[in-house]
This record gives C-alpha cells, structure tokens and sequence, in this order.
C-alpha cells in the first residue's frame, strides 16, 4: 500500500457529513416494508397531533348538547360523544398529549408527551443500571437485579394503580409510573447486552489505556449496544401508549375534561348497547393503530438490522 | 511417504474442472472455479489455501453439504467410477458415512453435546449396515483402542464435554474410519488443538493412514502440517487451483508466484531476524465478486505479472510429469527460493555484564503469582468456613525485561501467559510477588496506576475483529490515546494521528473509514497504531498474528520489527507458533501450568540443553519442509488442572525424561520443587536433570 504524500491531511480525510449519516439511518428504515408501513401509521398520528388545531374547527371541549352520541356526518367525521364533543378533534388532540406534549403544570408544558417520555426517562435511568450492572457485576450486579426482579414480579396493572393511587393523577405521574414499570426490562436488557460487549478486545483495550469505568460505559460499550436498545424502546412506547389506555379507562390517567383515549373508552362504553359505539370504537381503533404501527416500526428496523449480521 | 511411481494405485476420486457457485442477492458468486485434481488409494493429497481460497467449499460440494444457495455449476466428480455430481439426496446419503467420510474441524461440534459418545459411534454403524447392538459395540470400542484412545470402555459411556479437546478430535476420526471408507476428508482437523495434541492427533493419522489405506483428502491452510502429513498437494488461491505435484517436489522447486510466495512468507523454525526475511505478499484476497475472468487471477499481488497476465487466463503449465502450475511463466521462474532469504549475520553485540544490564532494565518481577479464586458450590463456603481454592494461573514467575529486548512467551492453553499478561498490565490483581516497572513498583491494578505509567506500557490484541470498536472511526481511535496522554498539543492531534498511520503503512485516507471497511490485517495495523500512539517504552502483543492469513501474518511481523528498530521499543510477544517467536525474539520463555519452566537468548533455546517440555514442544512444531527431519518425542495424559498442580516438578505426570534420566526412576521429581540450572549466557531450566544430562541430549530438529 504506497502512501502518498500530502502535507494536509485534512485534504484526504473524508468525513461523512452529519446529515448523510442521518440519511443513511433513514434509508434503513424505508428499506424494509414493514418498517415503512409502522412509519406511515406512526407518523399519522404524530403529525395529526402537532398540527391539530389546524385539522380541526371544533375544540375538543365544546360541548354541542343537541347531538350527542351521534355517528358520523358531515359536520363531525367521526360523530361526537355523550356530551356532544366532535370525536375527531378529541381523537387527535387525545394524541397531543401521548405523544406531542406533556403539560407539567397549568401553564408550563414540555413537548414530548407523555408515553414518549415514560420511556425517555426510564431509559435513562435503565440504561445506567443496566451498564453498571453488567461492567461491575460482583454484589453491585446481585443486588440491583434482584431488587428489579422484586419490582417485575409485581403485575403491571396492579403497580400502575399502587403507583397512581399514590401519586394521584396528572401526567407528571403518568410519566413517573411509566419509568418505575419500564425500567426493570431496559436494565437487564442493557446488562445482557453490556455482559457481552465487556468480553470485547476493545474494552480491554480501553482498560489498558486507564480509562475511567464511566468512559468506558458511554463510549465504548452503549454505542455498541444501541440497535436492540433503539428496537426495544419503540416497542415500550406502544407499551406505554397501551398502558396509559387502561389508566385512562380505569379513571387514573390524566383526569377530565382532557381528551384522554381511555378515559373516552371508558364513557363511551355505556352507550355501545343503546346504538352509538363511536364513543368507545375510534379511542379503541386509535388505540391500536398506534400500538401495532410501533410494533410494525421496530419489527422492521430489527429485520433490517439483522439482515447484515 | 511416496508412493512408488510405478503403478500408480487405482483412482478414488476424480475431479474435473468443478466449478461452484454461490446464488446471493447480487446474483451468482463463484466460490471455485475450474478445479481438478485426483485422489488415488492410500495416498493423502493435500489442500492448502488461505482463508477464502475456496477449499472448504470443494470438500462440502464432494460431499453435496453446499447449503441452500450453494450449487456446482460445472465440472465433474467422479467417486469410485460414479459420477456424484446431479445426485439425489437419498443415492448420497447411501454413499455418505458408508464408504465417504469427511472430519471436521472442531470437534466440540462434531459431536452431539447430549448423546453418550458410545451411542453416537454405534449409529455410525448401524445406520448403514445390518448389524447387531453388541457387534457394533464391540467394534466402537477396538476402534477406540486403535486410536489411542486411553480406557475405551469408559470413554463410550462418556459424554463430550468429559474428554479434552485432542480426544475429541481423536473420536470424530474414530467415527469417520468406522465404516472403513475409502475417501477420508478432512478440513483442518487440528488447527482448534494445541502443538503438542496436534502432533499426536497427526501421528495418529499418519498411522491410520498405512493401515487402512484409505484414500485422504488434507486441508488446511498450515504448510508445516501439509508437509508431513501429505503426498500430492494442491495449492488454491482465490477459488482457483494454481500449483499441483508431489509434496517435496513443490516445496523444493515452487514454481507458480503464490506458492513461492507463501514460502517465503513462513518462516521456518530456526530463522530468527538477524539472518533472514519474511516476504508478505502485498495486496489482498480479492473478494469472489471481484475476481476477473480472464486474467490471472493473482496478477494483482504478483511480482512477475506482465501484460499478459492481465489479459489472458493461464491453463496449468506441465512442469514435470506430475507437477503442474497454473502460470505463464512457471518454467521460466529461476530457482531462488531459501538461499536469498539469508542476509548478512548482524553482529552480535558484546555480551553484557551484569551491571550494565542492571541500569538497563525496563520490567522486572519476582515471584509473581496470580491466583483467581475459585467459587465453591459447596453452602459451607457461603459462610466463608469452606476450604478456599484458587486456580494457580501464574505460579511463581521471575523475569527481567531490558529496554529495547523482545521477550517471547511460548505456551500451550492452561500455561497461564495470558494471566501473565493481564498481570502485567494491571488488568487483574496480583495475588502475591513483586513487580517493578522503570523502577516504580505496579502490583496493584491499572485503575490506580498513575497515567504516566501507564501510558509506557500498551498492548496489541489477538483477534483484529474486535480489537477496534466498529461504532467510531479508525482515525478517533487512534486519536484517544493521544489526546488522553497528551502526547502532543491539541492542534497536532491530526497529524500525528497521520503519521502514526503511515508508520503502519496505512494512508492517510483511513482516517475517516470505520473498522467494518478493513480487512483483518489492516484492522490490527490499525491496533499497533493504536497501541504506539502514546509512545510506550514496552509493547506487550498477545499473539498478534495467529488470526491473520500465512501472508498476512509476515507484513504485520515485518511491521513490528520495523517498530522495535525505529522506536526502539521493548517487546512482550507472546505465541504458540514456535517458529514465529524465534524468528521475532531475543530471548525466550517456555511456560507450562504457570510457571516459567526454561528461560534464555532465544538462539540457545532451540539447542540442546532443553528442558524436556520445549524437548516435545520443539518436536511437535510441524515444519514446512516435507525433508527436515524431526524428533518425535509424545508426551503422554494431558494437562493438569490449574486447581491442584501436581507435587514437585509440575511437568512429571507427562515428563518422558525423568525415568530414563534420573537415578531411581525420578522419584525425586514428585516430590521436591525443581532447582534452576544454569547454562550459559544466562540460559536457565528449570528441571531436577543436571544440565551436563541435558546437554547431552540430540537437538530436536536436523535441517535439510
């Protein structure tokens, strides 16, 4: 290999610029089919829920008592429910909160919603368990695991309800129970993944050189683990996009008048009987469409992945 | 080991012009192409090739394992008169283990983890022959015997994982000779074992083959081994056959480039640096993709190629009435082959006193000992009360490594050099001893070294695929040490990370590519970059090359010689490839089951006075060279556990000296420790045989 001589060698090195790297992730994605599809339906709802005020004329508060529970027509697309509210804006602005923007307080509200940051935050605090875990093991691995393993023994639903019932209901809340429940599967998730990339010749290198186990941790191993971390986690947003249905249905999700797609499920099944299951149908179909459009999602990213193993 | 030239003995097996392809997204990619050679009763042919040659591909297509996208697309092969191509896989599956068997190359998966070893060899034979259970047992069980398998009735009612991996090995040739085949394949049986394992497992088929007379297909990619074990040899190169005749004839007089090549690429035991060269062959592989279809295909690499040769395919030249090459030239190609590997004896230098060597020395330790602790299932021991047990990994080790000095480490697997290094290093603590490093003690771990200590001491890695992290680029990789230890300023960084490159021969343009786009001996370049980057005063290389392909393997040698006389750095290179760490040391360390057993200049090791492990050690190395002749001294059971090293001398369980060497038929090795003894220079053994005994042994190997 005969090297030429350049002085400069900022001349020679090329360097992929961020946007084609970000390119080059995007085309992975649309590359396979049913990634492509969980992407549409993902995106759907996503964009319906930021731009919802401009896809709709009605609010989802405003009460119209002379049409309650009706079916679809042209004035509402999708009827209204027992208090006469349009279900389309309830549906989309419902999503706003899901996914768009979370409301700390009464006038303060952060964008990401709220299933999106359940799973922010418990991969945050997963993923460090998870590394430390895996790199210490020892007691500090024997002790967090079975204090974790104490928190999944525990059913879902029943710590929801221990959880919200303590806290009491807003989506701060929501938020705080989605990380106690989600953490446990990311931190093992993350220390199997960690327990195998520490046995690389490159974290002993790193060792050799005297890095700090923290360094080691974040740089040399979480980016290596970060495919089955970036699947997993699309799959607990459609996780906790179901879960904040059945809070809602339960009555401990975000209280109302807010359009919460549980919650409207739970009020709109008094009427399925009496003739009007609109209430309760599109919150359902809204429901799930999201759910399997993640699955979908990161089905097809794992495939995809996979494919040049 | 010829057979007579006369009548040649009946054709087994005959192939003609195969080709094999592979069906992939892109379309078909051509794995082999155009390939004959025959294989006769009772003779071995070997088949020899570096990785992606394609050789495993033809033992799979004799014997239809191609997979579901793999096909034979030409050519033919005849089995015994039949023609084997276009069969159905019921009239194979009849031919297959019946009179065709084929031995793999680890046998840990060969064989079936949760069947009794003795159910497994019974199938064998029941499967295709009528024939009773106690028949076939009893059968099994001579076979076993025949193989020097020790306690045969024992072993059939055993599991896999309760024998050692040469054992292993040894049942699945037992399995594959059951049915007494006439084609025996085998692709690399022995590269998963150890030197010494591997030189029995050889014997042993050496043996098989006078007495059964099977015909026997060799592959592997180890010119020593393919020298002893072989008659006829094929050499492949990038799916295509380019050299084919008898063994000595084609190691005498190489004459296509490749093989020549390959020649000059290994050295062989007994070269050391001072006083010859290894020639890497430039270039790579070229992928099957990128192969041309008419031109030769190694025209690339070679440094004969004319125009020719890039625009015409050469048929096999006729050399002589059994060897051919498949090259333009290959007459013509003047015969050069060892002689010009000799340059001029460097001068040795003076010999040192020991005050000066003294004030020169870099890495000292004393009794060193690293124990890991092993964990008892017992509940007693959850209290703390159990008996504590600790496998011994590095027993007792002193060494003394001078500035600027290569120490070699040589050992089989279980000797602890690998504990040794991490000891070292500081990536495990030391349970007992002393060990010094520029005259600053380091027994405790990295993490509480200080930074400049550190940075004098960095290792280079044995796998290139995972020694580079494949999330960040070649260039960040090698810029992190820089900038950790500041090595340079911060504007700097850049271009030192550029000339490090250069100093491994990579270009600049590598900067920005990420470890997935290099092959495997630019990704360990890549590591000793890495490794150089903060300028150490010692190299410690956890056998840096027995990954990388025979050619590769001599531009990464050339490059650290190259590094130890430009940066004069001082070098840990550890090995189980004797010859590799003669050629590259100056002094040497024979380990066996933690402890240091001979110690010396590495041009006295190879001589007698031995200590009788390096004895077998040196007697196992297969040698390229059909015509070296070699002791065969075996050694006997297998390696003690590390959890209860045996008393005295820890070699005596398998020492073939003691009871001939020693009065009293070497009582005296099981129980007391061993003394050192002193040789010259400096040389010392560690051996209760006094060294006047010693040196009276013959030398191992005699040169052609």
């Amino acid at each position: 290999m005969s090297t030429s001589i350049v002085e400069d060698p900022e001349a020679v090195i090329q360097r992929r610029s961020f946007f084609r790297r970000c390119w080059d992730g995007f085309s992975v994605l649309l590359a396979s089919k049913t990634a492509t599809v969980g992407l549409i339906i993902v995106l759907f709802w996503v964009l319906s829920a930021i731009f919802a005020p401009f896809l709709t004329p009605y609010t989802p508060l405003e009460q119209d008592w002379k049409s309650p529970n009706e079916g679809p027509s042209p004035e509402h697309i999708l009827g209204t429910d027992e208090l006469g509210r349009d279900l389309w804006s309830r549906l989309i602005y419902g999503a706003r909160i899901v996914l768009v923007i979370l409301p700390v307080s009464e006038d303060f509200w952060i964008p990401g919603g709220t299933a999106l940051w359940g799973v922010i935050v418990a991969l945050v605090v997963g993923i460090i368990l998870g590394l430390v875990s895996g790199y210490y093991g020892g007691w500090i691995d024997e002790i967090t695991m079975r204090l974790l393993d104490a928190m999944m023994a525990v059913p879902i639903i029943l710590l929801y309800l221990i959880i919200m019932a303590a806290l009491g209901a807003s989506a701060v809340n929501v938020v705080i129970a989605m990380t106690i429940v989600g953490t446990p599967g990311i931190a093992r998730l993350v220390r199997s993944l960690t327990l195998d990339i520490r046995t690389r010749e490159y974290v002993r290198a790193a060792e050799t050189r005297g890095e700090t186990p923290w360094y080691i941790m974040f740089v040399e191993i979480l980016p290596n683990a970060r495919g089955p971390i970036i699947v997993d986690a699309m799959l607990r947003v459609g996780y906790a996009i179901f879960a904040m249905g059945t809070l809602g249905f339960l009555g401990l999700g975000v209280p109302p008048p807010s359009p919460d797609w549980g919650s409207m499920v739970a009020k709109g099944r008094e009427f399925i009987l009496a003739g009007s299951p609109w209430a309760a149908l599109w919150p359902s179909v809204a429901i799930a469409s999201l759910v399997v459009g993640l699955n979908l999602l990161a089905d097809g990213l794992r495939e995809e992945s996979m494919r040049y193993q | 080991m010829n057979v007579g030239s006369g009548t040649r003995a009946e054709s087994v097996l005959d192939v003609e012009h195969l080709s094999i392809a592979y069906e992939t997204r892109k379309g078909d990619v051509e794995a082999v192409r155009d390939v004959t050679f025959t294989v006769r009763q009772g003779e071995t042919v070997g088949l020899v090739g570096e990785s992606g040659c394609g050789k495993s591909t033809i033992a799979f297509g004799i014997v239809n394992f191609l997979g579901a996208n793999g096909k034979i697309t030409d050519g033919h092969i005849r089995f015994q008169g039949q023609e084997l191509t276009g069969r159905t896989q019921a009239e194979l599956k009849a031919i297959r283990g019946h009179r065709l068997a084929m031995v793999f190359q680890d046998p840990m998966q060969a064989l079936n983890p949760s069947v009794r070893l003795g159910d497994q060899l019974m199938e064998v034979l029941t499967c295709h022959q009528p024939i009773s259970q106690d028949e076939a047992r009893k059968r099994c069980v001579d076979m076993l015997r025949r193989v020097n398998m020790p306690d045969p009735e024992d072993v059939m009612r055993r599991y896999t994982h309760q024998i050692s991996g040469g054992q292993q090995q040894r049942v699945v040739i037992a399995m594959a000779m059951l049915n007494n085949p006439a084609l025996l394949i085998m692709d690399e049986p022995t590269t998963a074992l150890d030197v010494t394992v591997e030189a029995a497992v050889l014997d042993l088929i050496e043996e098989l083959k006078s007495e059964f007379h099977a015909a026997n297909i060799f592959i592997t990619h180890n010119l020593g081994v393919v020298a002893r074990v072989s008659d006829q040899l094929c050499v492949m190169y990038a799916g295509q056959m380019v050299e084919k005749g008898p063994v000595e004839e084609i190691f005498h007089r190489p004459c296509h480039p490749y093989t020549r090549g390959l020649m000059a690429a290994v050295p062989k035991l007994g070269d050391s640096k001072a006083d010859s060269l290894l020639y890497p062959i430039r270039g790579r592989v070229p992928a099957p993709a990128d192969r041309p279809r008419n031109a030769c295909v190694f025209a690339p690499r070679c440094d004969y190629a004319t125009d020719r040769c890039r625009e015409e395919r050469p048929r096999m030249v006729e050399i002589s009435a059994e060897h051919s090459a498949r090259c333009f030239y290959a007459e013509d190609i003047d015969e050069r082959p060892r002689t010009s590997r000799r340059r001029s004896r460097t001068a040795m230098p003076a010999e040192k006193t020991d005050e000066d060597r003294q004030a020169e020395t870099l890495l000292q330790s004393e009794g060193m000992r690293l124990y890991y602790p092993k964990e008892s299932d017992s509940v007693v021991s959850l209290f703390g009360l159990g008996e504590k047990k600790f496998v011994k990994a590095v027993d007792d080790v002193s060494l003394r490594l001078a500035k600027g000095r290569t120490l070699g480490v040589v050992g089989e697997s279980g000797c602890g050099k690998s504990s040794l290094v991490k000891g070292l290093v500081g990536l495990e603590p030391m349970t007992g001893g002393e060990l010094e490093f520029l005259g600053v003690d380091i027994s405790d771990t990295v993490t509480d070294r200080e930074l400049g200590l550190i940075k004098e001491m960095q290792m280079v890695f044995q796998n290139p695929d995972s020694t580079l992290n494949p999330s960040y680029t070649v260039g960040k990789q090698i810029a992190r040490p820089i900038r950790r230890f500041k090595t340079v300023p911060k504007n700097k960084v850049k271009s030192e990370v550029v000339r490090l490159l250069r100093a491994v021969r990579l270009s600049a343009a590598y900067y920005g590519r990420l470890p997935r786009q290099l092959s495997g001996g630019e990704k360990q370049r890549v590591g000793i970059a890495r490794a150089l980057a903060s300028r150490p005063d010692l190299i410690i290389c956890d056998e840096p090359v027995s990954a990388l392909d025979v050619s590769v393997q001599a531009a990464v040698i050339n490059l650290l010689l190259e590094i130890q006389q430009t940066f004069g750095s001082a070098m840990i290179f550890i090995a189980h490839d004797l010859s590799v760490v003669r050629y590259f040391s100056d002094d040497i360390a024979v380990m066996y089951l933690g402890q240091v057993v001979e110690i010396g200049p590495a041009d006295l090791i190879y001589d007698p006075p031995y200590h009788p492990y390096t004895e077998a050690l040196l007697s196992a190395v297969p040698i390229p060279d059909p015509e070296a002749e070699q002791a065969k001294i075996r050694l006997g059971g297998n390696v003690p556990s590390a959890l209860n090293p045996p008393q005295g001398c820890r070699f005596h369980t398998r020492c073939p000296r003691r009871k001939k060497m020693l009065p009293d038929e070497g009582k005296i090795c099981t129980v007391e420790d061993p003394p050192w003894r002193q040789a010259k220079s400096g040389h010392r053994i560690l051996c209760h045989i006094p060294i006047k005994e010693l040196e009276k042994m013959d030398p191992v190997v005699h040169a052609a």
